[in-house]
């Protein structure tokens, strides 16, 4: 789900092709930046003494299984594809397996990795994998990590090639974005702020690297440090102002909604992470504990508010049931009692599980319907809490007339809004 | 152990809690006339009562059902709209394999329990969510009319 | 004591049948015929000395009369929801002179001497001959047992049996009404000679036959008591579930089962030589364990396998491959004219029954019990002698009531490979496939590519039609025995060689193109003619449009000595009411007429296409004569349900391979119709006298070119590919850019249609 960031990356060195930078970059490409004595801020939960616990809990933190490891696959043994409009590159192994795998890194390696985005040798790794934001963690938390990893099981699973084709399989000019964009410095603690904001800070922007979703990128595809967590858009997915914007961002959240909603994918009346989001949630958030959640939203809840994206409009809902105020059902509806309503009711209540519920959530009050389409084009699936909590795909077999018809309706009964998607805007999303 | 309220007995279950009611009425509890179809309430065939609205029992964990009223096709027959339903469904002569009917029955009888008289617009809400593969949907309508209306929609020269 | 009667042939001698005759009746037909078909003493065994004091009179297979007056019948055909059950209770009850409600029914055991279907040669429920085959043979059976019953009670009264009647299992002496429940003649009707032949009852006299009965089976449907075979429940059964290779000949090359086996509830994982299967307490513990598994696939030959492929290589054997000619009259090649062409594709099509396979198997060292609801009973028997190495005495089937067959339950691999699974353990077993393994493992309608084309004189008739179908032969894999001499399989041209218009030079032939090995094909609902009515009414329907006439007429016009199939038109134009009202815009009406399995069909469509090409059904009239009709509640219902079956394979489904394997899953996108697309749909039947034709198939058969050609009326687009391209069908550019509004085609609504059951009388 980072693909666009790679997409935007390439434009962005296509962009830089020819400046001057290329020798700074050859000096500056694997110096790993100057190491800040750690904070105690940015600590681990005291219950976990041994450096493999906490290196589990860190690699959670961090979101590491999501992109390495494949669907019903070993656990961190890569080979998960990314696909581009001009190639497909594929996360690698990160087990101990010698061949394979990083079990021949040193300490000083993977620390590097993950500070200035190289491989063992040197070679400068492509910004799919979020080193802009793991720059700021702690060498003692990368080494937790490593060790865990360590502990691990090797899997023995070479990664495929990468299958990109010129200019974009020249690493070299990755270096150059690095030069200019990869601020190489650990994470401080800001004076003044709590300690669980703090907390909160490392959590979001080192280890979580929530902005690599969720903050605006510049024309060279860098995140804009000005706009944080103001939202964007990448591979049709809406990753939402996350500001303390009241209208536009979760301002308006309780702090106990924004924990209900991290922890658990679901908040009432918010929203239900799908798509990319719930696999943060599956493979991160859900195990970060009380405390940790708590810090978050904290930091959360003081990010700048930007107002950028579209205002969260309270919901005006129909007062009855739309099958009894027409006499013929409209397509959508007609789509919606068929295959939707048996989980989502058909006053949109939800009728399986909290997480069925649609009326108010936020991707229904996008009129835009940006992430109401995908969930219905591609499905989503959320394992959270020993529960697995579904939605199969319909876009193989619904045309995008259909799924037009249905967003529309499903935004307009239970969002409030007015749905107006043709089946070209769907086509263009599939 | 968990304790469930079925057709107004409680039933002890010894399950863990994210079991599909489904599977724990089946598989558990012998109450069989709940089919499984597709595992993803794209089908209905597992629909029951839950406090008196129509579920899909396949994606239900059973967690989610302790300390309601669940309602299976084996005790519908003990309501009055749940005994109307099955007599024109008899009546009609709705049923040809059978499988997705008992699912059927229960989606039209808590259509019927919210909407006495409901229009073609809302059989076509409630019932589109189950499916038939023999096709009975035609004899559906019929008997949902007929269980409402009291009167017969189909020519009665069934003997 | 041994009762022999000889039977009436059905409908044509069975023996030694022509070839063309059996192509008549369709391609399941001569599958099974060519098996050993035709057997004349069916349902009669030797008895041997009947025990003094027997439970019940049992004069044949199919009849049981107790001592209390109970009535069971045993039913030679399986029931999946065709009727089976009440059209076969039906014809033994009529002759036997006992009502529906007196009787129960009862799933006949594995016992091909004694139910095997004749027109099959197999004890196989299929082709929609459930009917045709018994028609005559199940009605003596009723009247040899009551000329039993009759004869034992007046032997009794001492009075002549001709002044005695039976009605509801009562024998009555009418001059000096004096009368004797069948119960009470147990023992004295096993001692009255056997007759020759009973005679049968006068048609006019029917009391059951030809009305609307209600079906023997639905109380058990309504209430949720009548058990499926996957309701089965034997003491100490596990349940598993399994997946087998996505690839079609791919094996299992490992499987790592530590995460599963640690899944509370999780039993043991048994590996087969292309699947994997996980036993458990209950389903949820087998699934979930199913899904801990790593398993890694030798994906064997098929591995990059697509249905891109398959048709280009289809194409190209219908371009370049050699022929089988099934049916030459004239010479087509001597025509010269204005030629029109048109090339169709079909797609593979699974299933989905609504009950997913699933089989319940107790293997022990020295016997095999199996439960399943399967279309050939006799078939899981040898399967089960296969695996287990048991004498075939030594193996059980019990027959269950199915939740639909439609083709998939007559093939028995889900058996076999449940046998395989209960084999390595000691305890009973019931495998159930997940929806996701139902779609992905189905025995597939083989894809098709036909070219067809027609030289029509000036008058737009066709003077010269030639018909070349391409795909792979079903028969050949089911029944190898059956492909004619020539290598021709009758199945590929039923109802493309015979035609019911008059052309006077015609060639239909076929070239076999199988698909690669291990991709599984079987029969569907309609076989053949579900195929070849689909482009013949297409092609019918071009040729009139090219030739400036109403469909309809084109199509009266070129009937031929067809008074059946003229009377089916009309009917079917008088209740449309074609030609009359006019259509809105984007609105079509669609015709197609055709005698699949022995019967005439003529249907009427009426359809809306949005502007962005969604179809909606607004309303459909078919006009039936399936000769004499037994129940004309079956023959509705049925008629009803094919439709909306064949309206559901048009619009949405079709099998696709990827990378060798099925790329469809469950009913999210193998999608079917639901409620609210069905329209209303009037069945009306013609009275006939004829012998019964089939009728399960029909309904699916007609509803494919019935509907396309309504929405070639609707948009003048022809549809040559299914499933529909709702894509083909946009009204312009600007249709995609518009905001798909609330406003709806008009919708399919509703009137509750009453069924035509009150026109019978």
């Amino acid at each position: 789900m980072k693909i666009g960031r790679i997409v935007g990356t390439v434009i962005g060195v296509l962009v830089l092709v020819g400046i001057i930078f290329t020798a700074y970059a050859w000096i500056t490409v694997t110096h790993t930046g100057n190491e800040a004595t750690p904070s105690a801020s940015t600590g681990t939960p005291a219950d976990l003494p041994s450096q493999v616990a906490r290196g589990e809990y860190l690699t959670r933190a961090a979101d590491c299984e999501a992109c390495h490891t494949v669907a019903g696959g070993r656990a961190f043994a890569g080979g998960v594809p990314f696909k581009l409009p001009f190639g497909t590159i594929y996360s690698s192994n990160i087990t101990a397996d010698a061949e394979t795998g990083i079990g021949r890194w040193s300490d000083d390696d993977f620390v590097r990795a993950l500070h200035a985005g190289v491989d063992k040798d040197g070679r400068p790794l492509y910004p799919a994998f979020p080193y802009t934001s793991y720059t700021a963690l702690s060498r003692d938390d990368i080494l937790a990590i490593k060790a865990y990893l360590f502990s691990l099981p090797a899997a023995h699973a070479p990664t495929p090639a990468n299958d990109l084709s010129f200019p974009f399989n020249q690493r070299w000019a990755v270096s150059m974005w690095n030069a200019l964009f990869l601020k190489k410095e650990r994470f401080q603690p800001e004076q003044g702020k709590t300690e669980a904001w703090n907390r909160g800070a490392y959590l979001a922007t080192a280890l979580g690297h929530c902005g690599e979703c969720h903050t605006p990128r510049n024309v060279a595809f860098a995140m804009k440090n000005g706009e944080a967590l103001a939202g964007a858009e990448l591979q049709g997915w809406k990753a939402y102002n996350i500001t303390s914007d009241k209208d536009h961002g979760i301002g308006s959240w309780s702090s106990q909604e924004l924990i209900q909603y991290l922890s658990k994918g679901h908040a009432a009346g918010r929203g239900t992470a799908s798509g990319p989001m719930g696999e943060v949630v599956e493979y991160s958030l859900q195990y970060l504990t009380p405390s940790d959640l708590s810090a978050l939203a904290t930091y959360l809840g003081d990010v700048k508010p930007q107002q950028s994206g579209i205002p969260v409009r309270p919901a005006s809902m129909p007062s009855t049931p739309p099958s009894q105020a027409v006499a013929s059902a409209s397509m959508g509806e007609q789509l919606f009692v068929g295959a939707c309503a048996g989980c989502h009711l058909d006053n949109g209540q939800g009728r399986q599980s909290d997480y069925a519920t649609l009326t108010g959530i936020r991707s229904v009050r996008d009129p835009h319907a940006t992430n109401l389409t995908q969930v219905i084009l591609h499905g989503t699936e959320l394992n959270v809490g020993g529960q697995r909590i579904f939605m199969p795909s319909f876009g193989r077999a619904y045309s995008d007339a259909e799924i037009a018809a249905l967003s529309n309706y499903v935004v307009t009964h239970y969002g409030g809004q007015s749905g107006a998607l043709s089946a070209a805007d769907v086509a263009g999303r599939r | 152990m968990i304790v469930l309220s079925i057709n107004g007995q409680d039933t002890q279950a010894d399950v863990p809690d994210d079991m599909p009611l489904l599977w724990v009425l089946r598989d558990v509890l012998g109450l069989n006339g709940t089919k499984f179809g597709c595992g993803m309430a794209q089908c209905g065939a597992c629909t029951v009562h839950l406090d008196g609205q129509a579920i899909r029992s396949c994606v239900l964990p059973v967690a989610g059902a302790v300390g309601k009223k669940i309602t299976t096709i084996e005790g519908i027959g003990d309501t009055d709209i749940g005994k109307r339903v099955q007599q024109a469904w008899l009546g009609i002569e709705v049923a040809q394999c059978g499988y997705c009917q008992t699912g059927q029955i229960m989606s039209a009888v808590a259509l019927l329990a919210q909407k006495p008289s409901p229009t073609d617009a809302d059989i076509d809400a409630a019932m589109s969510g189950n499916l038939c593969r023999c096709g009975t949907y035609v004899r559906i309508r019929a008997a949902i009319k007929q269980a409402a209306t009291g009167q017969a929609t189909l020519p009665q020269t069934i003997a | 004591m041994m009762l022999r009667v000889d039977h009436v042939p059905d409908e044509v001698e069975l023996e030694n049948p022509a070839r063309r005759e059996l192509i008549k009746r369709g391609g399941l037909v001569v599958a099974f015929m060519a098996l050993g078909g035709g057997s004349r003493v069916w349902g009669y065994a030797d008895h041997g000395p009947v025990p003094a004091g027997a439970p019940e009179f049992a004069p044949n297979a199919f009849i049981r009369v107790g001592r209390d007056g109970s009535v069971q019948l045993v039913m030679p055909s399986i029931e999946m929801g065709q009727g089976a059950y009440t059209g076969q209770a039906t014809l033994l009850a009529e002759e036997l002179d006992v009502g529906l409600d007196q009787i129960t029914v009862e799933h006949a055991p594995p016992n091909r001497k004694l139910y095997a279907n004749p027109l099959l040669g197999e004890q196989a429920t299929g082709g929609s001959t459930t009917i045709r085959y018994c028609w005559k043979t199940l009605r003596d059976a009723g009247a040899a047992a009551r000329y039993m019953l009759v004869t034992a009670a007046a032997q009794r009264w001492k009075v002549d049996a001709g002044q005695c009647t039976a009605s509801r299992g009562v024998v009555t002496h009418t001059a000096s009404g004096r009368s004797l429940p069948y119960g009470e003649l147990v023992d004295a009707a096993w001692n009255v000679p056997p007759p020759d032949k009973a005679p049968l009852k006068d048609p006019k006299d029917f009391q059951l036959i030809g009305k609307p009965l209600r079906r023997v089976d639905t109380p058990g449907k309504v209430d949720g008591s009548l058990p499926f075979g996957i309701d089965i429940r034997v003491p100490g059964m596990k349940v598993a579930t399994v997946q087998a290779s996505p690839t079609f000949g791919g094996k299992l090359a490992s499987v790592d089962d530590a995460r599963a086996l640690s899944i509370p509830g999780v039993l043991k994982v048994v590996k087969l030589d292309n699947a994997v299967a996980v036993i458990g307490e209950h389903f949820w513990a087998a699934k979930k364990g199913l899904e801990a598994l790593v398993i890694t696939w030798d994906r064997g030959a098929n591995g990059a396998f697509t249905t891109e492929q398959l048709f280009k290589d289809m194409a190209n054997a219908s371009e370049h491959g050699t022929p089988i000619v099934a049916r030459e009259v004239g010479n087509v090649g001597n025509v010269k004219g204005k030629v029109i062409a048109a090339t169709y594709q079909l797609p593979m099509l699974a299933h989905a029954t609504m009950e997913p396979l699933n089989t319940t198997v107790h293997v022990r060292p020295d016997a095999c019990e199996i439960w399943v609801g399967t279309q050939v009973p006799a078939r899981c028997v040898d399967v089960a002698v296969k695996v287990t190495g048991l004498p075939a005495e030594r193996i059980q089937v019990h027959n269950q009531y199915m939740g639909g067959g439609f083709g998939r339950r007559l093939f028995e691999d889900s058996v076999e490979q449940a046998v395989a699974i209960a084999k390595q353990v000691d305890y009973p077993v019931k495998v159930i496939w997940t929806r996701e393994e139902d779609i992905a493992q189905d025995r597939y309608r083989p894809a098709y590519y036909d070219r067809i084309a027609a030289t029509v004189d000036d008058k737009g008739r066709p003077q010269a039609w030639t018909d070349r179908t391409t795909g792979a032969s079903v028969m050949a894999v089911f029944a190898p025995p059956g492909m004619g001499k020539n290598g021709l399989d009758p199945d590929l041209v039923e109802c493309a060689a015979e035609i019911p218009y008059e052309v006077p030079n015609l060639r239909v032939e076929w070239v076999r193109h199988d698909m690669p090995a291990g991709v599984p094909v079987g029969w569907w609902r309609g076989v053949g003619p579900v195929h070849n009515v689909f482009v013949v009414e297409s092609f019918i329907d071009e040729l009139a449009h090219a030739a400036g006439k109403d469909p309809a007429a084109y199509r009266r016009d070129l009937l031929g000595e067809h008074p059946r199939a003229h009377a089916v038109l009309d009917l079917a134009l008088e209740k449309s009411g074609w030609g009359k009202a006019a259509l809105g815009a984007r609105q079509g009406r669609g015709i197609a007429l055709a005698a699949p399995f022995g019967s005439y069909l003529c249907v009427v469509v009426d359809v809306a296409v949005s502007p962005q090409g969604e179809v909606s059904l607004l309303r459909a009239v078919a006009a039936v004569d399936c000769g004499t009709v037994v129940n004309p509640n079956t023959v509705e219902a049925q008629v009803q349900g094919g439709l909306v079956f064949g309206w559901s394979a048009a619009l949405y489904s079709g099998i696709t391979l990827k990378n060798g394997a099925v790329e469809q899953r469950n009913f999210n996108d193998y999608r079917v119709l639901r409620l609210n697309q069905t329209p209303p749909i009037e069945v009306h039947l013609v009275p006939s006298q004829e012998s019964p034709g089939g009728i399960g198939e029909t309904g699916t058969v007609m509803a494919m070119p019935a509907l396309t050609n309504a929405i070639f009326a609707a948009t003048g687009v022809r549809l040559r590919t299914l499933p529909i391209d709702v894509t083909a069908l946009v009204q312009n550019k600007d249709a995609l850019k518009a905001a798909v509004t609330e406003a709806t085609p008009a919708s399919p609504h509703v009137s509750v249609t009453p069924g035509q059951l009150g026109r019978l009388a």
